[in-house]
């Protein structure tokens, strides 16, 4: 897969840090960061760092996959509703198909999500797991 | 007599999959005890989509959570590796920017095969102490390589380890002293374009692991009037599950203070992350007044061995981010066919 600096490089901060956008019009948040509300059309927006825990809301998995992923065949991707509300659709990883279903808590994680080829560049951003260590932050 | 600068919290990955050391044994056609000679039973490897930067990103994250500190106010990110992603751009500055430390900070990359994240470390604490930095970030992280088939196998793993250096007065560790012991000793390499290490076999033992270590062990203790018996654990590095119960041995350690800290023989050699997650462990059971000898290795050759002392700020962190057991304990095992899978090992050609 080709990977151009400037692709890299435009959406590095939200794809490393799970940085969404809020509308200042209806309060609601999105993910990744669109030019104007998906939900009100408003171009009202500021930056949020969303929750980086949440729950699977819903998946599938893709057993056929494009040139480039069959090392990571079956890929499994969800619908993550965050802490916050917000629905992010993105890969679970350290995960197997049967491990997976609904309601199942998972957390951001940092990973490679393309690259191109043995000399281009890598392409890093955010991804889920499976929830594996419980422990407090109080 | 403490110094200026000390650590102030710690941060550990230890990736999720497993490889059976009998793995190797079978496909390889190995004798059935080098396991057990070894002390290695399994070892921690990275996923299809992980490398040194986002196992070094997550100890990193997990430093900076248990920290509870502004990112911004880290003002040098040292990355210690063998096994960068990129052999020319820096990986601190992936790892910085993921985490909100950029742009006004230091970030670099250093080499010095297992034993850069301990320079780094060393110079983290040094720029604390003159007031250059306010806090530092040094994160060891290694996706070790081995040639397929070489006795390295069994050892060499995956894992990453990160520490918030800060001002003795928000410590979790202050640092006593410091002694850094090296010389030119050619006992494991690896040649630009080689995608696996050389090693000197029986070289690497004597002459690079023992006497580099017991250099800088000694020098320190030398330097800071401090014997054996002053000391409550020992942390070496930890190439396999015997030579830091051996080197501790010929030191005048006992077994009992250097089990807490040697996680070799549970998830393998994580190189740079080596001797450091041990210590990250070792901070999880330590109580206050306690002293920890630190003493990472790295080949080429050099060891750098630390006195720390436990505050009473350790039992607050703790529980505030996953610890060293947390990711130990959470695995899976995976077939050697698998893990060559994930590790890229299968040269497939384009559809
Ligand atoms: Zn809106």
């Amino acid at each position: 897969m080709r990977l151009s600096p400037a692709q890299i490089w435009r959406t590095r901060i939200p794809r490393y840090r799970l940085i969404g956008k809020e509308c200042k019009k209806c309060g609601r948040r999105h993910y990744p960061p669109r030019p104007a509300c998906p939900y009100c059309g408003s171009r009202e927006l500021i930056e949020v760092e969303l929750p980086r825990t949440g729950v699977i809301e819903s998946f599938t998995v893709i057993y056929t996959v494009m040139e480039g992923f069959k090392d990571r065949a079956p890929l499994i991707i969800a619908t993550v509703k965050l802490d916050d509300g917000t629905r992010v659709v993105a890969p679970i990883t350290d995960a197997e198909p049967e491990d997976v279903r609904t309601g199942m808590r998972v957390e951001a994680v940092l990973r490679r999500i393309r690259d191109d080829g043995s000399y281009g560049l890598i392409g890093y951003g955010t991804v889920f797991r499976p929830t594996i260590l419980v422990h407090k932050t109080s | 007599m403490a110094r200026d600068s000390g650590i102030v919290s710690w941060g550990a990955y230890v990736p999720r999959y497993r490889l059976k050391a009998e793995e190797i044994v079978n496909l390889w056609g190995w004798d059935s005890n080098i396991p057990k000679n070894l002390n290695v039973a399994e070892k921690a490897v990275e996923n299809v989509d992980e490398d040194s930067i986002t196992m070094g990103f997550e100890a990193a994250y997990n430093a900076i959570l248990r920290a509870n500190i502004n990112p911004k106010r880290i003002g040098a990110v040292f990355f210690g590796t063998e096994s960068k992603p990129y052999a020319v751009k820096p990986s601190a500055t992936v790892i910085a920017e993921a985490l909100g430390v950029t742009p006004a900070t230091m970030a670099s990359d250093l080499e010095f095969a297992c034993r850069a994240a301990s320079e780094g470390l060393r110079s983290a604490l040094a720029l604390v102490e003159s007031k250059y930095i306010e806090y530092g970030l040094v994160i060891g992280s290694d996706t070790a390589q081995a040639n397929p088939g070489d006795v390295l196998e069994y050892t060499a793993s995956s894992g990453a380890v990160a520490f918030i250096v800060g001002p003795s007065k928000e410590a979790a560790a202050i640092l006593e002293g410091v002694y850094t012991y090296v010389t030119d000793t050619p006992d494991f390499w690896r040649r630009g374009l080689s995608p696996y290490p050389k090693h000197g076999e029986a070289f690497t033992g004597e002459p690079a692991y023992f006497s580099h270590i017991e250099g800088a062990v000694r020098g320190l203790m030398e330097s800071l009037g401090l014997k054996p018996d002053d000391f409550d654990y020992a942390v070496f590095h930890q190439p396999n599950g015997t030579f830091p119960l051996r080197v501790g041995r010929r030191l005048g350690f006992p077994k009992e203070k250097i089990l807490p800290g040697l996680v070799t023989p549970l998830i393998g050699n994580t190189y740079n992350a080596s001797a450091l997650i041990g210590f990250a462990r070792v901070l999880e059971q330590a109580r206050p007044g306690q002293r920890i000898l630190v003493a990472p290795f790295g080949s080429g050759a050099g060891s750098d061995a630390y006195s720390f002392v436990v505050t009473d700020r350790v039992n607050g962190l703790r529980g505030k981010a996953p610890r060293v057991d947390d990711y130990i304990n959470a695995k899976k095992y995976v077939s050697y066919a698998v893990h060559a899978k994930m590790r890229g090992l299968y040269r497939r050609i384009a559809n």
